[in-house]
């Protein structure tokens, strides 16, 4: 197994820039996580690490080994495509053989390592089917029998589960985390679904326009987002963002809206203009002793919890609290913020300022 | 009555098909059944007015196209003996002795050579081009294919008088090599274009998989891209032989005997003495043997290879 570094990479298509010089770790033994919206990068960072595209420039180190410009067949990396890609000439036996038929290892042992792989995945009495007629579980156990049977250094996937119903992306979730924990097999992810980058990551590289936004443990990443894109794009519904207008300088422990003043985490750094305090909808209270004032526009019951849609002098937000606490439509609130959790970004730059609460996350974003 | 569904046609209307394809398959058929009779026909039965249709089979026409025969004197006849074979008793009738084989053989043989060598090389070196146009970024690559394409927008024979020279100058006129360059030229815009629809078809992800599995890109296209593309390497290979194996034209302006096709020989089996009609329906039967037995061979690529696109594999 390995370590995979990514080093300033970055790739073109003729003037089309899809990967700005990205660069992050990913541990031996991480289930790593490729979070972004469709046309970030992801992919093509990921076939980058596989070797199906060339990076313009960067470098990528498979255990220490620079292997950027090496074909694919030579850097010992397994694949699972969105589409399966399963050989359809071939029955499922063949297909999970063919990566071992190609180093040229003698029959015996192919027919051993495939029977071994096929009792982990539970598919040894589908090994003689043709692919064609699989169902979409079957067809995604094959894919990854493929990929495990020749122990690569890493795992990369592209979407594995994007292909499969709803019902079934839960199992195969929890199938493949369980199979990455037996394994413990570093493994390259990709998604554009954050929650099932949360539920699986080990760490989470989040892009967007080809630039690495952030980098880090789940948790970090949704308490802390580094720049308005990543709470925007993390959890559901995103975190709120109150823009105002104002400056504050390193020390700064609390920001004025208004009339209201909200204490945060202290600051490390200044800025001024325009202003944006995020905050999740889960740290927001409703409380009518609060002087920062807002009119309930919608509840949406969610069962344990609800989603309340307030309007306040600052744009709308989301509020998420128990659903036994009665809120009306209509009905004026104060608003409460946990002060320990807040963030505030620079607008005009994107990024979050750093603070008492997130430098620690930000240091190494 | 049942209810029917909308889609699903109803009894009356599938009959009305059925009898439809049932009567354009004769009608089609029609030519090539008389064809295939004429050749067992006496040469009277052949031109007999009213046609026709009921006949006693003889192998006269046969033996006529593949011998060559002389007229000799009741004397000689005489003096031969009794006929030996069946078709030595069948030229006799006619005072007639076999003096050798007919060229036929070596014309059919040439048709075998050409048609099936200029097939292969359209084949495959529209596989190679369709995949590079497929797969890579090929630059200028629409011009190139828009080039590969204009080739075929005038009929071919408008460009005989020219390739005639140049085959004249190159020293290719009347030999096995020019006739499979020529018909290759022809086709292979065709192969390319049919392939590389065919090739677009087939997701990069096997590929990549292959390349992936530790398999180098030559290997991945022959052992993953190959066999996916069966269907339209078969179809493209039945257009390709269908078109070098019927071709006249040129086949009659460049070739003379050594390397001369079966399709401007059938004709000259016509003969001096009278117009030795199943003679040549015998040939022309015997010439459509292979693209018969080739495109049976192939048919269920065909059917899939026509409609690619349309019907999902």
């Amino acid at each position: 197994m390995a370590r995979i570094e990514i080093r300033n990479l970055r790739k073109d298509f003729g003037s089309f820039n899809a990967v700005k010089s990205s660069s992050f770790v990913i541990e031996d033994g991480e289930f790593f996580m490729l979070l972004g919206p469709s046309g970030c990068g992801k992919t093509t960072t990921l076939r980058m690490i596989a070797g199906l595209e060339l990076p313009t420039s960067g470098e990528i180190l498979i255990d220490g080994e620079e292997v950027s410009q090496r074909p694919a067949s030579q850097r010992d990396i397994a694949f699972v495509f969105q589409m399966f890609a399963l050989y359809p000439h071939m029955n499922v036996r063949r297909n999970i053989a063919y990566p071992l038929v190609s180093q040229g290892l003698p029959n015996a042992q192919v027919t051993a390592k495939v029977a071994e792989v096929a009792r982990i995945l539970g598919i040894e009495d589908i090994l003689n089917r043709p692919v064609g007629g699989l169902s979409g579980g079957d067809r995604q156990r094959v894919a990854l029998g493929r990929a495990i049977v020749r122990d690569p250094k890493a795992f990369l996937m592209d979407e594995p589960l994007g292909a499969l119903d709803a019902e079934f992306r839960e199992r195969m979730a929890e199938e493949l985390r369980a199979l990455h924990d037996r394994m413990g097999a570093t493994t390259v992810y990709v998604t554009h679904d954050q929650l099932e980058a949360m539920q699986m990551g080990d760490k989470i590289v989040v892009m967007n326009h080809g630039v690495v936004e952030q980098f880090g443990v789940p948790q970090d990443i949704y308490d802390w987002p580094a720049s308005l894109f990543v709470a925007d794009f993390i959890g559901s519904p995103p975190m709120n963002v109150l823009r105002f207008d104002g400056a504050v300088s390193p020390g700064d422990g609390a920001v004025t809206l208004g009339d209201a003043r909200f204490d945060i985490p202290a600051l490390r750094e200044g800025a001024n203009g325009t202003l944006g305090l995020g905050v999740r909808p889960e740290h927001i209270r409703l409380d009518d002793a609060a002087p920062y004032r807002g009119v309930v526009e919608a509840v949406e019951y969610l069962g344990t919890t609800q989603i309340v849609t307030l309007d306040t002098p600052h744009g709308e937000i989301k509020a998420r609290t128990p659903s036994d606490q009665p809120v009306q439509a209509g009905a004026r609130t104060g608003i409460a913020l946990d002060p320990r959790r807040l963030s505030l970004f620079d607008t005009a730059t994107g990024r979050a300022l750093r603070s008492a609460g997130n430098e620690r996350v930000l240091a190494h974003g | 009555m049942s209810s029917y569904s909308v889609t699903a046609a109803s009894p009356a209307q599938k009959w009305l098909a059925g009898t439809l394809v049932i009567a354009y398959a004769l009608i089609t058929i029609m030519p090539l059944l008389w064809i295939i009779a004429t050749g067992f026909k006496s040469p009277s039965d052949a031109i007999a007015y009213p046609p026709k249709v009921t006949f006693e089979p003889t192998l006269e026409g046969y033996v006529n196209l593949f011998t060559t025969r002389t007229r000799v004197t009741p004397e000689t006849l005489e003096q031969l003996g009794e006929p030996t074979t069946w078709y030595d008793r069948i030229v006799r009738q006619y005072d007639m002795v076999i003096a050798g084989p007919s060229r036929f053989g070596e014309r059919f043989l040439n048709s075998v050579i050409i048609g099936f060598g200029s097939t292969f090389l359209s084949v495959f070196l529209g596989t190679l081009a369709a995949y590079a146009f497929s797969r890579f970024k090929v630059p200028l690559k629409d011009d190139l294919l828009f080039f590969v394409l204009s080739t075929r927008m005038m009929p071919p024979i408008a460009v005989a008088i020219p390739i005639f020279l140049m085959f004249r100058t190159l020293g290719l006129s009347d030999t096995h090599a020019g006739m499979i360059l020529l018909y290759t030229a022809v086709n292979l815009s065709l192969a390319v274009w049919l392939l590389k629809g065919f090739i677009d078809e087939i997701p990069r992800e096997y590929e990549e998989a292959a390349l992936i599995d530790g398999y180098t890109r030559f290997q991945a296209f022959y052992k993953v891209v190959l066999p996916q593309a069966a269907t339209g390497i078969a179809s493209t290979a039945i257009f390709c032989l269908i078109f070098a194996w019927n071709e006249y034209a040129f086949a009659v302006l460049l070739t003379s005997g050594n390397a001369q096709t079966a399709p401007p020989f059938i004709p000259t089996i016509i003969g001096v003495g009278g117009q030795d009609w199943p003679a040549v329906a015998a040939g022309a039967t015997i010439f459509l043997v292979p693209v018969m037995v080739f495109t049976i061979l192939l048919r269920k690529h065909l059917l899939r290879g026509i409609t690619f696109g349309a019907v999902r594999k």
